[in-house]
C-alpha cells in the first residue's frame, strides 16, 4: 500500500483521507470501519488517560539510570520554544519514564517511541478537547506508521532507532497537519521531511535497556515533528516523495550492522561512560 | 499489521518484545495450566537471559502466570503478589538450543499435574508458542487455542473434529508415545468454542485431557 495512494483516493472521491485510511483497512483485512474507528478510539483516550496521570511527575526508571526529566521540564520556564512545544516535551519525557519505571503507556508505534506521539496528542487535547477532530488525525497517523511497517519497518532491532523515533515523529507530524488543514498532500510531505531529518539514527541504548539516550529522543523528536508539521503547512514540500522515503528508510536500516541495532554494543552503548555506568549497575 | 497495532496495544513498559510479549507468553501458560499454579519455573533464554532484570522480563513472566494483563500496573509488584498468594517460583538460565534468542520454558505445577510451555517474544509484542508438553508446534496466540491429550487410534481425530462446530483455522497431531498409543493434537479455532462443543470433545473416550485456551 503506497501512502500516495490514498491520498490520491481521496482526493478523486472527494472524501476526507481519514475516512479513506479506514476503509482501505476494512478492504484489506476485513475489519469493520466503526470497530477500527472504537479501537482508535479507546487507545486515544488511554493515552490522554495516561497523559494526565504522568504530567510532569517524578519517576524512577527500572536500573536507576536516568530518571526526573519530566520533572525538571516541568519546573522550567522555557526561553525559547513555544507552549505548545513544552506542554509535548513535557509529556513525551513523562511517557517515556513511565515506560522505563514499567508504567502503563501506549505503544505507539512502540514501547520505546511511545512518548512522540502521545506527547503531541496530550499537547493537543490540552489544547483544544476536541476529540473528534484529534481521533480523526490519530487515524491518518495510524495510516502513516502501517505504511512504515509493511514497506520497512518499526523495529529497532530491524532498523535502528529511525524506525521507532523516525517513524514515531512521521506519524505525530502527519497528524499535526492532518489537525490543522486536512489537507493529505501536505502530511504526506510532513511525515516525508519528519522521516528524512531522522534518517539513519541508530539504536544504541546502553546495556540494552529502553533508557539511555531514548528517553530523551521522545522529547527531541517532538519538536521535530513540529517542525516538520510548520514546513508542510507553509506549503515547503519534501523533493522525495513519503512512500520513496520510507523505502530509503527501510534499506538504510538493513545497511546498519548489528551493533546499531538494539543490542547494546555499539553507539553511545559502547562509549567508555556508558561502560563505567553498566559496571555499577546493581540489579 | 492492522492500524490498531501501529497504534497500540495499551501495555505496561519498558519494552513491546522483553516485557508485553513475555507476558503473553506466561499468560498462556496461564490458561494452560488452568489459572495460577503452585509452583513454577522460568527457564530463561538468550537475550531474555542477559538482560532480564532491566527490562522487568522476570516480572512480567511472573505477573502473566499470576493472570495479570498486559496492561496491569502491578506487573511491576508481581514478586509481592506471588509471595503474597503463596506462589513458588524460580527463575533460571540455560541454553534452550537452536531457538529465537528471547526464549523462555515454563514449567508450572498445580493439583498434582505438571504442564510445559514454550514460547519466543519475536519483536512488536508478538509470540509463537514453540512447544507444548513437549509436542513442538507454532502458535501466534491470534487464534482461540484447543490442546488435547489423545488416544492415537484411527478415526479419533476424525471424531473430535465431528464436534467442533466452528471453523477451524491450524490443526497440529503428533504421537508422543507409541508405546501407551497417546498423541497430542492443537487445534487453532477462529470463534470462541462453545461450551458444549468442549464439553462433546471431553466426553469422547479416546481423549483424556483437555486444555482450552481462549486468545485474549
Amino acid at each position: 500500500m503506497n501512502f500516495g495512494d490514498l491520498v490520491k483516493r481521496s482526493e478523486e472521491e472527494k472524501r476526507p483521507l481519514h475516512e479513506v485510511i479506514l476503509e482501505e483497512e476494512y478492504e484489506e483485512l476485513g475489519v469493520p470501519v466503526e470497530l477500527t474507528r472504537k479501537g482508535a478510539a479507546k487507545i486515544l483516550r488511554a493515552i490522554i488517560r495516561e497523559g494526565a496521570r504522568n504530567f510532569g511527575k517524578k519517576q524512577k526508571t527500572l536500573t536507576g539510570m536516568t530518571g526526573m526529566n519530566a520533572w525538571k521540564m516541568k519546573n522550567y520556564k522555557q526561553k525559547l520554544i513555544s507552549e505548545f512545544n513544552r506542554m509535548a516535551m513535557i509529556s513525551a519525557l513523562s511517557f517515556a519514564e513511565s515506560n522505563a519505571a514499567m508504567g502503563r503507556i501506549v505503544a505507539c508505534p512502540t514501547a520505546g517511541a511511545c512518548g512522540v506521539m502521545s506527547g503531541i496528542v496530550y499537547a493537543l487535547w490540552k489544547k483544544d478537547e476536541n476529540f473528534d477532530k484529534l481521533l480523526d488525525s490519530f487515524i491518518v497517523a495510524g495510516g502513516i506508521g502501517d505504511v512504515i511497517s509493511k514497506k520497512a519497518t518499526l523495529a529497532g532491532a530491524e532498523g535502528g532507532c529511525q524506525a521507532e523515533i523516525g517513524s514515531g515523529a512521521a506519524m505525530a507530524a502527519a497528524m499535526l497537519t492532518y489537525y490543522y488543514t486536512g489537507d493529505g498532500e501536505k502530511c504526506a510531505h510532513a511525515a516525508a521531511i519528519a522521516l528524512k531529518s531522522l534518517m539513519g539514527l541508530v539504536c544504541d541504548p546502553v546495556g540494552g535497556f529502553v533508557e539511555v539516550p531514548c528517553v530523551k529522543r521522545n522529547a527531541t523528536a517532538v519538536n521535530i515533528a513540529i517542525a516538520s508539521s510548520e514546513m508542510a503547512m507553509a506549503g515547503i514540500e519534501s523533493v522525495i516523495p513519503f512512500d520513496e522515503v520510507v523505502e530509503a528508510m527501510g534499506k538504510v536500516g538493513r545497511a546498519l550492522p548489528e551493533s546499531l541495532r538494539e543490542t547494546g554494543k555499539g553507539g553511545i552503548a559502547a562509549t567508555p561512560t556508558a561502560k563505567r555506568i553498566l559496571k555499577g549497575l546493581k540489579l | 499489521m492492522a492500524i490498531l497495532d501501529v497504534l497500540g496495544p495499551v501495555m505496561v513498559g519498558p519494552s513491546s518484545s522483553h516485557t508485553l510479549g513475555a507476558l503473553r507468553i506466561a499468560r498462556f501458560a496461564y490458561k494452560f495450566s488452568g489459572g495460577i499454579p503452585e509452583k513454577v519455573k522460568f527457564t530463561l533464554h538468550g537475550s531474555f537471559a542477559e538482560t532480564h532484570k532491566g527490562h522487568g522480563t522476570d516480572k512480567a513472566l511472573l505477573a502473566g502466570i499470576l493472570g495479570m494483563r498486559a496492561d496491569d500496573e502491578r506487573i511491576k509488584d508481581a514478586y509481592k503478589i506471588a509471595d503474597k498468594l503463596g506462589v513458588e517460583y524460580e527463575f533460571a538460565q540455560d541454553d534452550l538450543g537452536d531457538v529465537h534468542p528471547n526464549t523462555v520454558l515454563i514449567e508450572t505445577w498445580k493439583g498434582g499435574k505438571s504442564y510445559n510451555v514454550m514460547g519466543s517474544s519475536i519483536g512488536g509484542g508478538e509470540i509463537r508458542i514453540v512447544r507444548i508438553r513437549d509436542v513442538e508446534c507454532d502458535i501466534d496466540w491470534e487464534y482461540n487455542t484447543l490442546v488435547l491429550v489423545m488416544k492415537d487410534k484411527p478415526g479419533a481425530m476424525a471424531g473430535i473434529l465431528k464436534r467442533i462446530t466452528k471453523n477451524i483455522a491450524n490443526l497440529y497431531m503428533r504421537r508422543v508415545n507409541a508405546a501407551e498409543n497417546r498423541a497430542i493434537g492443537i487445534i487453532e479455532i477462529d470463534e470462541n468454542l462453545p461450551k458444549e462443543d468442549l464439553k462433546r470433545v471431553g466426553e469422547c473416550d479416546y481423549v483424556y485431557e483437555l486444555f482450552y485456551i481462549p486468545r485474549d
